[in-house]
């Protein structure tokens, strides 16, 4: 199946789905109680994947990144560990609240970021590439340690603007097919497109496997995959739309579960 | 489930039928500029390379439909990872056991999959691994056992498309 | 290094049959993709994977393109003695890891 044939296709599933929105154009964000994470619509095998630690291949990210908390790094010398110890306790909970407003930037970081801060300010080494794999590997490690608790946003208030403007793009008409990510997201959740079931776009599973991809990929990169699909212009990785979008997408998956490293198609 | 499955992927074909029809050729054409091509050259193997390819498993020998069993799902979220087990049925001793196992695919660029040598000390015959799929085609695993004979299990395998893909590199 | 994740159960009891899954990382290009320029992208599989048990070959695999980045392999072994089963994975471009586990028999 060529790439071409497949985009052709998800093209034209998406613009009957544009004129679908057309008619029914009443848009509300999704009642909680009917929030739930794509891995309810897994098939079994995929469920089975994330399911095993021991078949989950997410898992050989969290490894590497094992292997690299404990490495030390940059002109300081220092390991992750040398200041943060067992991850298992210093880093519990933390991905569920990112991302957090950054005092010193004055704007809110993802956990890729915050990561990045200590490697550059802490371990004085050079900051990891975005959906590097040092990277991915140190934040699915950090995010495994939050797997299972509710995503739990901070109630910052300085963190009110960057929400805002996520929420902002998810309800802007983006691209050449001049569709909002909500009205695939919150209007058309649980209906197929390409075969595909339209999941409710919820980011608590990253950094996660993606079939798709055949590796470990960030959220971002999913929310890329997302932009190109509506031929929109897709952000710069790190840039602050993506963070607020980001943001705004964790406020509205506030309560369900982080999955970290989740596998989906 | 299987029944359910079918009918979902009835529904995507009604959909890009329709799509077809609703948008014409103008979005199509627009995608084709602003897409930059990966060529894609469509290698495929036949169903003539993957009967080649079981003829040079099993020599002269017969291949008889049985004591094998392949389980695939029957439709799959992304043909980069398609989840299979063959298990056979045999008692796995020094004298009756399963010497071999193979995988073949009828549309793959390539008939092959994983060839796998196994013997009594496993115990029992039952292998995982996972596959890719290039488009909707049949699989069939082979086993080949200690007396000689080989035995088979044949399945079809539905693949869909993902949605938001990248760019590809 | 590639990394690979191996479960095998610590302890078994004697005769039992036990189930050995192993992961690697591998990106397992096919040698049939093209680049944005037409350009063939080389192939860079592992070509095959085999496992022993206290130096005896219990299980052996070639594997072609069409196995996933990242192969998954599952089988089964039966739990004869205490010792070490080991792994080793071969592929193109001098690709080769090896890895080992120790198993306790009761
Ligand atoms: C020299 C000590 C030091 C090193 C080395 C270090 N950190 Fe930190 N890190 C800190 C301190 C102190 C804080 C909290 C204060 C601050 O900077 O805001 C922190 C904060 C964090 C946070 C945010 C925690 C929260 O509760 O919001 C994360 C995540 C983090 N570090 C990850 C890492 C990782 C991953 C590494 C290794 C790449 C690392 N750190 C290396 C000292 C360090
Ligand atoms: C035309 C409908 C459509 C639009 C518009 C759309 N998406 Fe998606 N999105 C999908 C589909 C379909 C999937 C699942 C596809 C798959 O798995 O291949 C998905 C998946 C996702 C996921 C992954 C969820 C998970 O469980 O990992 C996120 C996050 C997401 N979208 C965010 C967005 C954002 C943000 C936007 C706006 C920039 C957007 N989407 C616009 C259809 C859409």
């Amino acid at each position: 199946m060529s790439a071409n044939r497949k985009r052709t296709r998800w093209l034209a599933a998406a613009a009957v789905l544009l004129v679908l929105a057309a008619v029914v154009s009443a848009h509300a964000e999704i009642p909680l109680a009917e929030r739930r994470s794509s891995y309810a619509d897994l098939a079994p095998e995929t469920k089975a994947m994330q399911d095993d630690d021991t078949s989950n291949p997410g898992m050989l990210a969290v490894l590497d990144g094992e292997a690299l908390w404990k490495t030390k790094a940059g002109n300081a010398g220092r390991a992750c560990a040398d200041c943060h110890a067992d991850a298992r306790v210093s880093m519990k909970g933390v991905a569920a609240r990112y991302p957090a407003f950054e005092p010193a930037l004055s704007r809110p970081v993802n956990l890729e970021q915050r990561i990045n801060i200590c490697r550059t300010e802490r371990q004085q080494a050079q900051p990891f590439a975005y959906e590097s794999k040092d990277l991915l590997a140190l934040t699915a490690f950090v995010g495994l340690q939050s797997r299972g608790l509710p995503i739990a946003p901070p109630a910052d208030a300085r963190l009110r603007p960057f929400l805002d403007a996520g929420r902002e793009t998810f309800n802007r008409r983006l691209g050449q097919l001049n569709l909002s990510c909500g009205q695939c997201h919150d209007d058309n959740w649980g209906k197929r497109l390409v075969g595909n079931i339209i999941p409710q776009a919820h980011p608590n599973g990253y950094p996660l496997y993606r079939l798709e991809w055949q590796s470990i990929g960030s959220l971002q990169r999913r929310l890329r995959n997302c932009m190109i699909g509506l031929r929109a212009e897709p952000y710069e990785y790190g840039a602050p739309e993506y963070v607020s979008l980001e943001l705004y997408l964790m406020w509205r998956a506030r309560g369900l579960p982080v999955e970290t490293p989740a596998v989906r198609p | 489930m299987t029944d359910k499955r079918t009918e979902n992927l009835a529904t995507r074909r009604d959909i890009l039928a329709s799509a077809g029809s609703l948008v014409g050729g103008g979005l199509v054409s627009g995608l084709g500029l602003a897409t930059i091509s990966v060529a894609q050259a469509q290698v495929q193997s036949t169903p003539a390379a993957m009967a080649l390819a079981i003829r040079k498993i099993a020599g002269e020998a017969t291949v008889t439909p049985g004591k094998v069993k392949l389980d695939l799902p029957p439709l799959s979220e992304n043909g980069n990872s398609v989840s299979l087990t063959v298990s056979v049925d045999s008692p796995m001793t020094p004298a009756n056991h399963v010497k071999a196992i193979h995988v073949v695919t009828e549309k793959n660029p390539q008939p092959y999959v994983i060839s796998v040598r196994l013997g009594p000390r496993a115990g029992q015959a039952n292998i995982s691994t996972r596959m890719r799929l290039s488009d909707t085609q049949i699989v069939v695993a082979i086993a080949e056992m200690s007396d000689g004979s080989f035995w088979s299990d044949t399945r079809t395998v539905i693949v869909t498309l993902g949605a938001c893909l990248e760019d590809l590199i | 290094m590639a990394r690979a994740l191996i479960n095998v159960p610590a302890k078994a009891k004697r005769g039992e049959i036990i189930t050995i899954k192993t992961l690697i990382s591998h990106v397992m290009e096919t040698g049939f993709r093209h680049n944005q320029i037409g350009v063939k992208i080389p192939r860079d599989i592992i070509t095959s994977f085999a496992c022993t048990y206290n130096g005896e070959e219990i299980f052996q695999a070639d594997l072609y393109p069409a196995i996933t980045a990242n192969p998954f392999i599952a089988f089964t072994t039966i739990a004869t003695e205490s010792g070490t089963i080991a792994f080793t994975w071969r592929g193109d471009n001098g690709f080769s890891v090896a890895e080992s586990v120790n198993i306790t028999i009761e």
